[in-house]
């Protein structure tokens, strides 16, 4: 079944990811540009002459590593998320199906 | 939205602590409470959290020609309110303190505050008060997940100017707006239609533990509709 709907808006998502690719290609972080915003603000508070009093406890030792954990973080979201939602999908096709054949007053429970 | 780890003066990180934890304490006894009354909605919770989990993990460009990441809090604030948020958006953010250097410790009081607190509250109020003048469950999750994400960075810039007023508050505020705010604006948006798809989605196969959670009534037109059409 193909929902219309979310493909749209899914690929009005991809719009939004792609407009500033576009935008400022060929552009990159040695011009200032795809900074993260998260690293921009302790970059300001440092130039103001403030000394952090505290470090990470552990860095990931190179941006390799730290692809892999931020991957691993998205890997994690979306196969819970694909489970459930799945497993929603058979249930439902399921109790059509049963409902089709007759045995609508079997309950099937979660 | 993540304050690095030691950019607060350790008052500031005491403070936004003593003002996150009674409302994760609270979000806890709220998970125990939802999980006994409807066990069904397990799953559920488990999406919200994995969302958050995704969503807070991609690093998107914007328009602004800095990257920034959405929070994902606005599908869990709608389905089981801010304080229950708090606490899905504490183990993100420890995960990602202790693992990416993202965030940190010492500020994971302050970071629970704007994304676990400020931002699905916000969510949560506007979800309420777009479902009450009557509109669409989608145009309500659309407005509650986009503002949930903004208003999570205008208050990680609010938390920035009150620890660092250089030369005031004021001056310091549009800094850091500039920073965080701006950026987020097309990010918030993406995050608004991924909600909107993810939340039409559960709303079309299981609506009724949507009722249960009184996310939607059951007298719901909305869901008229969808069960003559899934019928």
């Amino acid at each position: 079944m193909v929902n219309k709907r979310a493909i749209v808006l899914l690929a009005l998502v991809a719009v939004i990811v792609i407009f500033p690719l576009a935008l400022y290609n060929g552009k990159g972080e040695d011009q200032g540009y795809f900074g993260g915003s998260d690293d921009q603000g302790p970059e300001y508070i440092a130039s103001t002459g403030y000394t952090p009093w505290f470090h990470s406890l552990w860095e990931p030792p190179s941006p390799e590593i730290e692809s892999l954990l931020f991957a691993v973080q998205a890997a994690i979201g979306a196969i819970i998320i694909g489970f459930v939602l799945g497993y929603y999908q058979g249930q439902t096709k399921e109790r059509k199906r049963r409902k089709y054949e007759g045995n609508s007053n079997e309950n099937i429970d979660v | 939205m993540h304050i690095a780890e030691g950019f607060l003066p350790w008052q500031w990180c005491l403070f936004w602590y003593l003002v996150a934890l009674p409302v994760i304490a609270y979000g806890v006894i709220k998970i125990k409470k939802v999980t006994e009354e409807h066990p069904e909605s397990k799953p559920l919770l488990a999406v919200s959290g994995a969302f958050i989990f995704i969503l807070s993990s991609l690093k998107m460009p914007s328009v602004t020609g800095s990257c920034s990441h959405p929070t994902g809090t606005g599908l869990g604030a709608v389905l089981f309110g801010p304080a229950v948020v708090s606490v899905l958006s504490a183990i993100v953010l420890v995960f990602q303190a202790l693992l990416l250097a993202h965030g940190g410790i010492t500020t994971l009081g302050a970071n629970d505050f704007s994304m676990g607190i400020v931002g699905p509250f916000a969510a949560w109020l506007i979800w309420k008060g777009a479902r009450k003048i009557g509109w669409s469950t989608s145009i309500a999750i659309f407005l509650a997940a986009v503002m949930g994400d903004w208003l999570t960075y205008v208050t990680t810039a609010v938390q920035l100017s009150l620890a660092f007023p250089i030369p005031s508050f004021g001056a310091a505020f549009v800094k850091f707006i500039a920073i965080y705010a701006y950026t987020q604006v097309p990010l918030a948006i993406a995050e608004g239609l991924l909600t909107v798809v993810i939340f039409e989605y559960i709303m079309k196969l299981r609506p009724d533990i949507l009722v249960k959670l009184k996310v939607i009534e059951k007298e719901d037109p909305e869901l008229k509709k969808i069960e003559s059409a899934v019928a």
